[in-house]
C-alpha cells in the first residue's frame, strides 16, 4: 500500500514560493515534490515503529479517564519540560526560523526571543495556580466557582477554535514538508499524519503522546546540536569568523547581483537604442534586478531589520506571543500531567532552558547554512535560489555536514515532530469536547469514566477526519496567517477569563462569558481585516485593508480585560455574589495546594 | 476543602506571609522579565541602529550578546523562582496544610 503510493509520486515542479510565515509555524506556497529519500523513509518508519511500540505500552496502562487526559498525574517535572519544549520546537519552528536567520540574520532571532519570553511569566503567575485547581483542562480552573455551564462552553470554543486552526497550519505544513522531504504526494503525507494522529490519541492517551513528544525533543535536539557544533567545528569555534565568513558570503551574493543587474541595465539601454521591440521588457527586468540588488545590498544580517518597524505591530506582536502562550490549551493541560505544584514549577524551568537552548542551535544553523549551504551549488537551482525554497536551509545543512544518512535522520525528525505536535493537539481538542462540553455540560458532571473516554476516543476519530480533510482542502490557500490567529484568540479569550479567574474576586460567569467572547470575536475580525487576511488571501488590493495592524492582539486583549471587568463589576446578581464568596476558597487552594487532584487516581 | 480547614488556613499568619511573599516574588520577577523584552522591542522600535553598531571593532554587534542576554536572563529568572519557590515557599505551605489539619 505504502510502496503503490510512493512510487505513484512522480516529480511535479511547481513554482517556489517560500515565505517564512508568522514564527515559521506554517508553510506557505506551493513546494515541488523530491525524488524519494530512501534513508529518510527508513528512519521515519523506524521512528514510527518505535513509538507506536509506546503507544501499545501506554494503551495498556491507559485505563481510567485521568490516565487518559493525564497519564495519571505520574509525569515527572524534567520530563514535562521537555514535552512542553517539544509542543513549542515544531517542525516549522525549527525549519522556519533557522530559514528566517539564514535568509535575514538577526531579525530570525528576534522572532525566537518573542516566543521565549512568556514562559518566565507563565511560571510566575500561572503555572503552580493552574495545576493546583485543576484537573484535566484549563477549563476547570476558569469555571471554578463560576456557572460551570456557561464558562465551559466559551473555554471549550476558545479550545476547539485554536486546536483547529493550529491543526490546518501543521496538517498543511507537514503535506508540504513531506513532498519536499520524502517525495511522498501531499494528501497521503497527509492522511497518514492523520491516521498516525489518531492511533498515538485513541490508544495511548496522554501517556503515549507525553513520551511521542518526549522522544521527538530528544532526538531534535541531538540532531541540531550535532549541527551547530559542526557549524562551529567548520569556523575553528570562534563565532566572530562564523558571523564574518556569513556577512562576507552575503556580501559577495549582493554584488553579484549588482553586477547583473548593471549588465542588464546596458542591454536594455543597448535594446533600447537600436529599438529591438523587447526593450521595454528588458528595461522593466533590468529595473526589478537593480531594485532586488538594491535590497540585497542593503540587508545587514548582523542588525535588525524590517521586521520590528512599527511600534504598535511589535508590542501587539509580542503580546500575542507571550500572553497567548499561557493560553494555549494542548500546552495548558501539560500542567496537569505533573504530580504537583512543585514539579509544575520545575516543568517550566526544564522547558524554558530547552527552548532557549534551541532557538540558540536554530541561530548557529541559519548563520551556518548561509555560508556552508549558500555559496554550495549542489543546493541550488538554475535561478540561484535555494532548492525547495529558504525553508529548506536548515535540511540543506543536515547534508551538508553529516552525508545522506544525517539527510535522512533530520528528514524524519522534522516529520515525527509534526506528528508528536498534532497528537498533543487533538488530545487537548478531544478533552474539550469530552470532559467540558459532554462530562460537565451535557451530563452535568454525572458521567461515568467510561463513557466520557468513549466520547474523547469517537472526538479524537472525528478532528482527525477534519483535520485530513481540511488539511487537503487547504493544501493552495495561504495558512500564514492561522498560528498567528490562534495565539491571538488564546490571549485575548482564553487567557484573560483564566488569569481573572485566578487573581481577581470580582469576576462573575457574565463577565467571563461576555468578555471572553467579545476577545474571541474581536480578534477574529480584526485579523479578517488586516492586511494579512484582507489583501493576502481574500485578494483585496493592497492597502484597501479596513485595520492597519498585523497583529490585533493589543486591541482584542485589551477589549476583552475591559469588557470582562465591566461586565462583572455591574453584575449584583445573586449568582454574582455568591461566586464572589467562594473566591476565597479557591485562593486557598491555589496558594497551598490544599484539597488539589493528586496523582493517579486508583 | 471544609469551612473550617478554610478559617484555619486563613487565620494562620503564615498564610498571609506565603501570600505575600509569593505574590510579590512572582510579580516582581515577571515585571523585570516584562522590562527586559519590552526594553528590547522599544528599543528595535524607536533605536534599531544602535543595535547594529559594532560591539568591539568586529562584525559582532552590540545586538548579539543583548539577544543571547534576554534568552539566559528568561532561563535564570526562572531557575530564581524555582529555587526559591521549591525550597522557602514550599516549606511555608507544608507548615500551613500540617497546622490546617490539627
Amino acid at each position: 500500500m505504502m510502496n503503490r503510493l510512493l512510487k505513484r509520486a512522480g516529480y511535479v515542479a511547481l513554482a517556489l514560493m517560500p515565505v517564512v510565515a508568522m514564527a515559521g509555524e506554517a508553510f506557505t506556497g506551493e513546494v515541488k515534490k523530491a525524488p524519494l529519500n530512501i534513508p529518510a523513509i527508513t528512519m521515519f518508519f523506524a521512528f514510527v515503529a518505535f513509538t507506536l511500540g509506546i503507544t501499545y505500552w501506554a494503551a495498556r496502562r491507559t485505563r481510567s479517564a485521568s490516565d487518559f487526559y493525564t497519564a495519571g498525574g505520574g509525569i515527572t517535572g524534567f520530563q514535562n519540560g521537555l514535552a512542553i519544549a517539544g509542543d513549542y520546537m515544531s517542525a516549522a519552528s525549527f525549519l522556519g526560523i533557522s530559514a528566517m536567520v539564514f535568509e535575514k540574520g538577526y531579525d530570525g532571532l528576534i522572532y525566537s526571543i518573542g516566543f521565549l519570553v512568556g514562559w518566565p511569566v507563565i511560571l510566575f503567575l500561572v503555572a503552580e495556580r493552574l495545576r493546583n485547581l485543576g484537573k484535566f483542562t484549563f477549563a476547570d480552573v476558569a469555571s471554578y466557582r463560576l456557572g460551570q455551564t456557561q464558562v465551559r462552553i466559551l473555554a471549550a470554543t476558545g479550545t476547539l477554535v485554536v486546536v483547529a486552526l493550529y491543526l490546518i497550519a501543521q496538517m498543511v505544513g507537514a503535506g508540504k514538508l513531506i513532498q519536499l522531504l520524502f517525495g511522498m504526494s501531499y494528501s497521503s503525507a497527509v492522511i497518514l499524519v492523520g491516521v498516525l494522529m489518531v492511533m498515538y490519541v485513541t490508544f495511548g492517551g496522554m501517556l503515549a503522546t507525553t513520551w511521542v513528544q518526549i522522544i521527538k525533543a530528544c532526538i531534535l535536539l541531538t540532531g541540531a546540536s550535532f549541527m551547530a557544533f559542526m557549524v562551529l567545528a567548520s569556523v575553528g569555534f570562534s563565532p566572530e569568523a562564523m558571523f564574518a565568513k556569513a556577512v562576507e558570503v552575503k556580501r559577495i551574493a549582493a554584488e553579484l547581483m549588482m553586477t547583473k543587474a548593471g549588465a542588464a541595465q546596458a542591454a536594455a539601454a543597448q535594446a533600447q537604442a537600436s529599438g529591438a521591440p523587447d526593450a521595454a521588457e528588458l528595461a522593466k527586468k533590468a529595473a526589478d534586478l537593480t531594485a532586488e540588488a538594491g535590497k540585497a545590498g542593503k540587508v545587514n544580517i548582523m542588525a535588525p531589520g524590517g521586521l520590528v518597524s512599527n511600534p504598535i505591530d511589535a508590542i501587539s506582536l509580542g503580546l500575542a506571543l507571550m500572553f497567548g502562550t499561557a493560553g494555549l490549551p494542548h500546552i495548558l493541560m501539560r500542567f496537569f500531567t505533573v504530580n504537583n505544584a512543585k514539579e509544575a514549577r520545575k516543568s517550566v524551568f526544564f522547558a524554558t532552558g530547552f527552548i532557549g537552548y534551541f532557538y540558540i542551535l536554530t541561530f548557529v544553523i541559519g548563520f551556518g547554512a548561509i555560508f556552508l549551504v549558500g555559496t554550495n551549488p549542489e543546493f541550488k537551482d538554475a535561478a540561484g535560489k535555494l532548492i525547495g525554497g529558504n525553508n529548506m536551509a536548515a535540511v540543506h545543512l543536515a547534508k551538508a555536514v553529516g552525508g545522506d544518512w544525517f539527510l535522512g535522520f533530520i528528514s524524519a525528525v522534522a516529520f515525527a515532530t509534526i506528528l508528536a505536535v498534532v497528537a498533543g493537539l487533538a488530545l487537548s481538542g478531544a478533552s474539550a469536547v469530552s470532559h467540558d462540553l459532554y462530562a460537565s455540560v451535557i451530563k452535568k458532571g454525572k458521567a461515568d469514566s467510561a463513557a466520557e473516554m468513549r466520547v474523547s476516543k469517537i472526538t479524537t476519530l472525528v478532528l482527525g477526519v477534519i483535520a485530513i480533510v481540511l488539511g487537503i482542502a487547504f493544501e493552495k490557500q495561504n495558512i500564514a496567517f492561522m498560528v498567528g490567529l490562534a495565539f491571538s484568540i488564546a490571549a485575548s479569550a482564553n487567557f484573560p477569563v483564566l488569569f481573572l479567574s485566578m487573581f481577581w474576586k470580582g469576576l462573575t460567569t457574565k463577565g467571563a462569558v461576555i468578555g471572553g467572547f467579545a476577545g474571541l470575536i474581536s480578534a477574529v475580525v480584526l485579523i479578517v481585516l488586516s492586511p494579512s487576511v484582507w489583501v493576502d488571501v481574500m485578494g483585496n488590493p493592497k492597502g484597501s485593508e479596513l485595520f492597519p495592524y498585523k497583529n490585533p492582539a493589543i486591541f482584542s486583549m485589551t477589549l476583552a480585560f475591559v469588557i470582562t471587568w465591566l461586565v462583572s463589576v455591574m453584575d449584583n446578581s445573586a449568582q454574582a455574589q455568591a461566586e464572589r464568596k467562594l473566591f476565597d476558597a479557591q485562593f486557598v487552594r491555589s496558594m497551598t495546594g490544599i484539597g488539589a487532584s493528586g496523582a493517579s487516581e486508583h | 476543602m471544609n469551612e473550617d480547614v478554610l478559617a484555619r488556613v486563613q487565620k494562620n499568619p503564615k498564610f498571609a506571609e506565603l501570600v505575600s511573599k509569593k505574590t510579590s516574588f512572582g510579580w516582581m520577577l515577571s515585571i523585570v522579565m516584562l522590562a527586559i523584552y519590552y526594553g528590547f522591542i522599544l528599543i528595535l522600535a524607536f533605536n534599531p541602529q544602535s543595535l547594529g553598531t559594532s560591539l568591539s571593532g568586529g562584525v559582532i554587534t552590540v545586538g548579539i550578546p543583548v539577544g543571547l542576554f534576554i534568552i539566559i536572563s528568561a532561563f535564570l529568572l526562572t531557575g530564581v523562582y524555582v529555587r526559591k519557590a521549591n525550597t522557602e515557599f514550599d516549606q511555608l505551605t507544608q507548615e500551613i496544610v500540617e497546622e490546617a489539619k490539627q
